[in-house]
């Protein structure tokens, strides 16, 4: 941009700041996913799948539902 | 071509459908001057929940990842399965870093990440190799949509004998999403956005339930895919990972993540959403795509256990593996249904395409044109200089297609992920940290691109035999290392980039060398919808309020 606009510094609202102990939480959907041994292996099958498949399809649920509860736990109150 | 009539048919008469929902999208929440570069290239930043659930789903789960995807699981088993991982760590990531890109880009008006990258480093240099990687790492994969459609088409028999018959079908159709793409902006894609994924959902519901059905049920479909991988003499593939390609698997699921939201189209669709609520919001819904992909994937097992030979590729002796989902649809589906299935691969990759072209013609406009070429440029210039960037995106992409062996672009693509990467510690730690001295982001950006494109261009394939750029999968024996471990090029890289500018950084500033200063304040990056201080002007005036229900459902 070549007149970029330099924000007076106003009065600081008290607004939620991004810093909360729940965004800690978000590493586990991160990092789980990513230990191969923990689900490296064909038994237990369920229906069919073997263990790699099933326990991997299960994180998407281990994700949805931390991004979930940070949300919840993260948002302004009104 | 005779028995494809009824597919073809459908296929064709869908396509046009979407086509028409592409033009009309210019009146779609209009608003009163479409002559601005907000409202042409972000949708006038307004869209809600639902909107930016389909446009951001049609913008990372492209046509060629639905191709792919499966055709990898078809070749070499549980290795190709790093999809899932790959998309499940990416929305935490966006949910921490991408929502506060957002604010500060709202705040101050940023349209592209080098927009950003200008503003908090002063330093145009830095923003203008970040708007090149950016279009240099997109433009492969427009075309790579490309192999997608053509996939479909080949599978349906609609190909000729010279080059131009053969590439005519694809020429039309990215004549028509040109068009409209030119017309309506980012609106097109969020309109046919909607079809693509309805389609797609059906498609993939009734694969899953009527397949397995067919195939004698999930546990045969696994069991054959094992018999075929111990029967191949590779020793890298099977149902399960090997010792040798754990960390590969690691490895390219975190690099492709980082790398995925790095990309300029990601932004784009995350810079439309009207506030910090719905990307948060989305962040937990989008996943369902990523259920979507895992199941999409499993068609590559299917294909096996249904004995499925790929069609023969554009060389000699060769096969494109990409055909195997198209090939698995014609042959199990009754034919109408195969021409919906075709249609929603086709569509699928019209969405990403325009998102795309759109996020490089704005990379042009903002870093190119407007700070090197005409400083003073109005809003409406940039709106005009967009557009018509955006038609010779696509001319590119298409002439790389029929011109080039495809193969050429699924090779920049890899090289793609791998260059974006290096955006990371301007962009994505940049959100977080104004540490980097400016000098020594170019240092690292210029050392994670040189070892980059050094390890890709050591990496062989076995199976095409090629000596140099046949995967992303680096062999650490290279490097000395007494071992048989791959790890993702992507990732080794980066690392090696943020390392060299760090140690830049505290070389520049033991040396004094001058850095510029931040034209953002740590409160930016938590503005939210309504922020008396930010600086977007175009509003739209009318919105459509059946189309985006606000507040969208909570999940």
């Amino acid at each position: 941009m070549s007149d970029p606009e330099t924000p007076a510094p106003g009065p600081t609202v008290a607004r939620a700041k991004d810093k909360s102990a729940w965004n800690w939480l978000l590493f586990v959907p991160i990092v789980v996913p990513l230990i191969t041994p923990l689900f490296n292996n064909d038994s237990p099958r369920l229906f069919g799948f073997p263990t790699f498949y099933w326990l991997q399809l299960l994180f998407i649920v281990l994700g949805v539902s931390t991004t979930t509860v940070v949300y919840q736990m993260t948002k302004k109150r009104r | 071509m005779g028995d494809h009539v009824t597919e073809i048919v459908i296929f064709s008469v869908l396509f046009l459908l979407v086509s028409g929902m592409g033009f009309v999208a210019a009146r779609w929440r209009a608003p009163n001057d479409m002559a601005h570069l907000d409202e042409w290239g972000l949708g006038g930043r307004s869209f809600g929940g639902w909107i930016t659930w389909f446009l951001v789903g049609g913008d990372l789960y492209t046509a060629y990842t639905f191709v792919a995807v499966p055709a990898l699981l078809f070749g070499a088993g549980a290795a190709g399965f790093f999809a899932v991982p790959y998309t499940i760590i990416i929305y935490p990531l966006v949910f921490l870093v991408l929502v506060r890109l957002w604010s500060v880009s709202h705040r101050h008006g940023f349209v592209t990440p080098a927009d950003f990258v200008r503003s908090r480093f002063q330093s145009p240099t830095l923003a203008l190799l970040i708007a090149i990687t950016g279009i240099v790492a997109t433009m492969p994969y427009i075309a790579l949509q490309l192999v997608g459609i053509e996939a479909v088409l080949k599978t349906m028999g609609v190909t000729g004998d010279s080059a131009i018959a053969r590439h005519l079908p694809i020429i039309i159709a990215f004549a028509i999403l040109a068009a409209y793409t030119y017309q309506s902006g980012l609106r097109a894609p969020a309109l046919i956005a909607f079809v693509k994924d309805t389609l797609i959902y059906i498609v993939i519901l009734v694969a899953i339930i009527y397949l397995p059905y067919k195939l004698g049920g999930w546990g045969s479909i696994f069991d054959a895919a094992d018999a075929k991988f111990d029967a191949s003499p590779n020793p890298n593939d099977g149902i399960l990972l090997t010792a040798a390609n754990q960390w590969q698997y690691i490895t390219l699921a975190l690099g492709s993540a980082l790398a995925l939201f790095l990309y300029p189209h990601s932004l784009t669709g995350v810079l439309a959403s009207k506030n910090r609520d719905v990307i948060k919001r989305n962040m937990s819904a989008l996943p369902a795509y990523s259920l979507l992909l895992g199941l999409i994937a499993l068609l590559g097992f299917m294909a096996i256990a249904a004995g499925v030979k790929p069609l023969p590729g554009a060389k000699e002796g060769s096969v494109d593996s990409n055909t195997v989902v198209p090939l698995l649809f014609d042959q199990q589906f009754p034919s109408w249904f195969t021409g919906i299935a075709f249609a929603a691969i086709g569509i699928g990759a019209l969405v990403p395409a325009a998102i795309m072209s759109i996020a490089a013609a704005n990379l042009f406009t903002r870093n190119i044109y407007k700070e090197y070429l005409k400083r003073d440029a109005s809003p409406a210039q940039e709106a005009n200089v967009s557009k018509i960037t955006s038609l010779v995106v696509k001319v590119g992409a298409v002439a790389c297609i029929v011109f080039l062996d495809p193969q050429f672009s699924i090779d920049l693509q890899l090289i793609g992920g791998v260059i974006i990467l290096q955006t990371l510690p301007a962009v994505a730690l940049g959100i977080y940290t104004r540490w980097f001295h400016r000098g020594g982001l170019i240092a690292g950006w210029v050392a994670g691109m040189g070892l980059g494109t050094w390890m890709l261009y050591q990496v062989p394939n076995a199976a095409t035999g090629r000596a140099h750029f046949g995967g992303s999968a680096f062999s650490l024996d290279k490097f000395g290392f007494d071992t048989k471990t791959t790890v993702y090029v992507g990732l080794v890289a980066v690392a090696v980039n943020l390392a060299v500018a760090a140690l830049a950084t505290l070389a520049l500033r033991a040396g004094k060398v001058p850095d510029g200063g931040d034209d953002t304040v740590q409160d930016d990056y938590f503005a939210d919808e309504g922020d008396p201080r930010v600086s977007v002007p175009a509003q739209p005036t009318s919105t459509d309020p059946d189309l985006d229900p606000a507040p969208s459902p909570k999940v």
